[in-house]
């Protein structure tokens, strides 16, 4: 258990994605079967305790200490899992420290009624780090920043795998994993998923830039819209129902009217949105039922999901990807046809005969729901990961406006001595309202300029933040790039912004030629 | 009989003893002044007469120059000294070299201002000596039960588990630079780590005088002298100000680490953008405080600096009698936040141009 503590406190303090693979991965070197597949589970999110609830372990803390004293604690630590963890009471002589994996296996057989006494007794044993990592293990709100698929990569960082083939088996396995560590390990073969409908990894896009189009025929590429919604795989097989993220992480439980709709025997890839009445609904709505484990009836109602297939992966036991893309398009629209499910609608093919008809379409797709084109060949395969060549994705051309910079504060990790992170407003009768922050888009050259211009120009300080002179002729003004806009209460300017970020940095523009917040209104109409 | 307030007494310039007529630790200008140990919100300059330990004048003369006062008194452990109707004497606290608590002794009472302390060993300094009083002047930086170090030789071995993890960064060590940066140097050396330790150029001067003063702390090279590329894998020191400081655009990839008894907090870690919290304190954790009101069982007990009231309530449970001070003047450990939060710009302070 405590190298699994001391695994959850390094991630929890480490920010950079390339860092944190490092820690699991020796994480996975040092640690045997099967303590380190139950820490690949925690990481995956695939453990649930059903008996260890938050309100039984506060009732342990308030069993054994002051309730004054653990009143002035709470209010100093601000969280009661780490306040809990840091003032358990030791017991000396308790020391034989359980491994992650008898936690684990205990927490499972445990009954409600002994499950007090049992985490008791491992308390007791363990050292501050370790009590707050088996509370954040129970409760299962880890916060260490380490998504599923992270952890995946990791796995297959460490074992030097395809992480396209790690998460193909995935769902025929379960903790500890010791087939695929086997794997992992060179000691035995990919493991085969004897489960039914698993996730088959997706293929993904490379954004089109101007100069690939000279080397692209028109004739051979096919056109769809890209939906602003999230891409899934819809799975039913012998009477197994799942949807997955296109990371391979099963999020059927947040989709039950969906997983309803799924009458067929097949694999399909295709864009979860929210459908009222046959149209496709903002991105703000469908972030209603994101991140959920469970839904409520009242979002069922009015955010009802819905799915726009744009292709076919197996039908009926027939594998189609290694079929070219016209031929799984015909099957897939005829497939869909035959459904006659509302929920379950076509990715329609955009007809053109050359790449300039698009770019109208594409400016001119009223749509809120629409990023823009999907270039896909009429010959290509469906095959795992990036490959070059055969898929592109065509943004619609961001949203620009010039704003100006009104705080800057420092980065984490290797971008701790720079001030990396921007928030900018907009006039509105006569002053600057805050309407974003980014803290991307720029060179790491310009980062220093930026910085630079930080420094010489802070007018306060508040802790790691800087406000930064903004006036009418003193000031930076940033020409913001951003994919749409949304009311927002929580913004004193009413409006937030989607995936903002610096495009360019008007060095020769004063911050009073920076645009008003009534140009961010007149978008929302 | 005279009260225990005729003997030692708070004020606005610090606790003051009456029939000595002399000031513990006074934070402005006092004709006479005992000094319990060398950091600055404790030991300042321009006081009329100093007594304190030989190793608390020599890091005063170090910081403040040789003329910080006209008149220096060196007290061994032990010795004691008359001072107008009372009795001082210093006894060893633990903290940082040369730290003492001040017994004073008068009317035949005895009063034990504890300055700083800790309890547990420190390779740097000499260890804390219980002394029985009639009031125990306690601090009570870490008066909190959520406050309990964990064992030093630990939190150091972190620090090199990360140079194996990270072999082309070097973890960069927040520490002040007065005896937490010395005792870290010791604890890697004791650990087995015979490397070169890199500095930051404030540490020179107060590493220097530890060694002069019999504390060996192995190769220590200085930052600036250094190239970036014999930095990576390696353990660097610098003032916690210096940490996310432009100064440490020299170093490969720096893993940011701070030494502090707050790194037991993890907003507290988070607040700073520390990556690696390293929970080393000089000052007394929670069992260390309680245990040592219960070893010393004094008549009373007087709290100051930190979280006096969860410690009072606490000596309340446990029948001891005990009040709150309310001290103004002196720093929570070390006087720095994570990143310097209370200086007005880093730079100024790091005392290395950028």
């Amino acid at each position: 258990m405590n190298r699994f503590a001391e695994l959850l406190d390094r991630l929890s303090y480490t920010p950079g994605r390339n860092d944190k693979l490092a820690l699991i991965v020796d994480y996975f070197r040092h640690v045997p079967d099967p303590d380190r597949g139950y820490a690949l589970a925690a990481m995956t999110g695939t453990l649930d305790f059903r008996h260890a609830k938050p309100a039984m372990i506060r009732g342990l803390i308030e069993e054994r200490t002051d309730p004054a004293l653990f009143r002035w604690s709470r209010d100093y630590v601000g969280d009661t899992a780490e306040t809990i963890a840091l003032m358990w009471p030791v017991r000396r002589g308790v020391n034989r420290v359980p491994d992650l994996s008898e936690i684990v296996e205990e927490l499972d057989r445990t009954s409600k009624l002994d499950m007090p006494g049992r985490i008791a007794g491992w308390l007791d044993a363990l050292d501050e780090n370790g009590r707050w990592a088996l509370l954040k293990l129970i409760t299962g709100a880890m916060r260490i920043g380490v998504s599923a698929r992270l952890a995946k990569q990791a796995l297959a960082q460490y074992g030097n795998l395809d992480v396209a083939e790690v998460e193909e088996v995935w769902h025929g396995l379960a903790p500890p994993y010791l087939d695929l560590f086997a794997w992992a390990d060179g000691l035995a073969a990919r493991p085969e998923h004897g489960a039914l409908a698993p996730f088959r990894p997706v293929m993904l896009s490379h954004p089109v830039e101007e100069a690939d189009f000279a080397r692209m025929d028109p004739a051979d590429y096919r056109a769809e819209w890209k939906w602003d919604g999230i891409r899934v795989q819809a799975v039913s097989e012998g009477g197994v129902k799942r949807l997955y993220s296109r990371t391979g992480e099963d999020i059927s439980g947040a989709f039950p009217d969906l997983i309803e709709a799924m009458h067929f025997e097949a694999a399909i890839d295709g864009e979860l949105l929210v459908v009222r009445d046959g149209s496709v609904a903002p991105f703000s709505d469908l972030q209603q039922r994101l991140n959920r484990k469970t839904v409520g009836k009242k979002q069922l109602f009015e955010f009802p999901a819905g799915l726009r297939v744009y292709d076919l992966l197996v039908e009926d036991g027939e594998d189609l990807r290694p079929l070219p893309f016209d031929e799984r398009r015909a099957r897939l629209e005829a497939w869909v046809a035959a459904q006659g499910e509302p929920r379950i609608g076509l990715s329609p093919l955009i007809p053109f005969t050359n790449f300039d008809d698009l770019t109208d379409l594409r400016g001119h797709a009223e749509a809120e729901s629409i990023e823009g084109v999907m270039l896909k060949r009429g010959d290509s395969p469906y095959l795992a990961g990036r490959p070059k060549g055969y898929w592109w994705k065509w943004k619609r051309d961001p949203f620009l406006v010039d704003a100006v910079l009104l705080y800057a504060q420092r980065g984490s990790g290797r971008r701790s001595s720079f001030y990396s992170d921007y928030t900018f407003g907009v006039w509105k009768d006569g002053a600057l309202v805050p309407v974003g922050k980014a803290y991307f888009g720029f060179t790491d050259d310009e980062l220093k300029l930026l910085d630079r211009f930080v420094r010489d120009n802070t007018v306060n300080s508040f802790g790691p933040v800087r406000e930064v002179t903004h006036e009418p002729d003193k000031g930076l003004v940033l020409e913001v790039a951003f994919e749409g806009l949304q009311r927002s209460s929580r913004h004193k300017s009413g409006v937030a912004m989607r995936f903002p970020r610096i495009n360019r940095i008007r060095w020769d523009k004063p911050p009073r030629e920076a645009d008003e917040l009534a140009l961010l209104e007149k978008m929302l109409e | 009989m005279k009260a225990f307030t005729d003997i030692v007494c708070p004020t606005p310039k610090g606790l003051y003893c009456p029939p000595g007529d002399f000031y513990i630790d006074p934070t402005r200008p006092s004709p006479r002044a005992v000094v319990t140990h060398g950091h600055s919100d404790h030991a300042r300059a321009g006081h009329g007469s100093v007594l304190a330990t030989k190793e608390t004048l020599a890091i005063m003369g170090a910081r403040y120059g040789a003329d910080f006062t006209p008149s220096q008194q060196a007290a061994r452990y032990g010795e004691k000294h008359r001072i107008g109707d009372a009795t001082v004497w210093l006894s060893p606290a633990g903290h940082v070299l040369g730290s003492a608590q001040a017994v004073i002794e008068a009317h035949g009472r005895r009063i034990v201002v504890s300055g700083d302390y800790k309890r547990r060993p420190d390779p740097t300094c000499a260890p804390f000596e219980p002394v029985p009083c009639d009031v125990f002047i306690t601090e009570a930086t870490f008066g909190l039960p959520v406050f309990r170090h964990p064992d030093d030789g630990k939190e150091v071995a972190k620090a090199l588990h990360m140079l194996d993890v990270f072999p082309e960064r070097c973890v960069l060590i927040g520490a002040y630079a007065l005896g937490k940066a010395q005792r870290i140097i010791k604890l890697l050396r004791q650990g087995g780590y015979d490397a070169p330790v890199y500095i930051h150029g404030a540490m020179e001067k107060l590493c220097a005088l530890y060694e002069s003063l019999g504390v060996e702390l192995g190769d220590l090279r200085l930052t600036k002298d250094a190239v970036k590329g014999e930095m990576m894998s390696k353990i660097v020191i610098a003032p916690p100000s210096a940490l996310g400081d432009r100064w440490s655009r020299r170093l490969p990839e720096p893993v940011n680490a701070f030494a502090s008894g707050w790194m037991r907090v993890r907003a507290r870690a988070r607040q700073g953008g520390i990556e690696l919290p390293l929970v080393i304190s000089d000052h007394a954790d929670w069992d260390e405080l309680t245990g040592t009101l219960l070893e010393l069982s004094p008549q009373e007990v007087w709290v100051t600096h930190g979280r006096e009231e969860p410690l009072v309530h606490w000596a309340g449970l446990n029948g001891l009698k005990a009040r709150p001070l309310n001290l103004a003047g002196y720093d929570e450990e070390d006087g720095e936040g994570p990143r310097g939060d209370n200086l007005k710009s880093a730079e100024d302070a790091a005392g290395e141009p950028a």
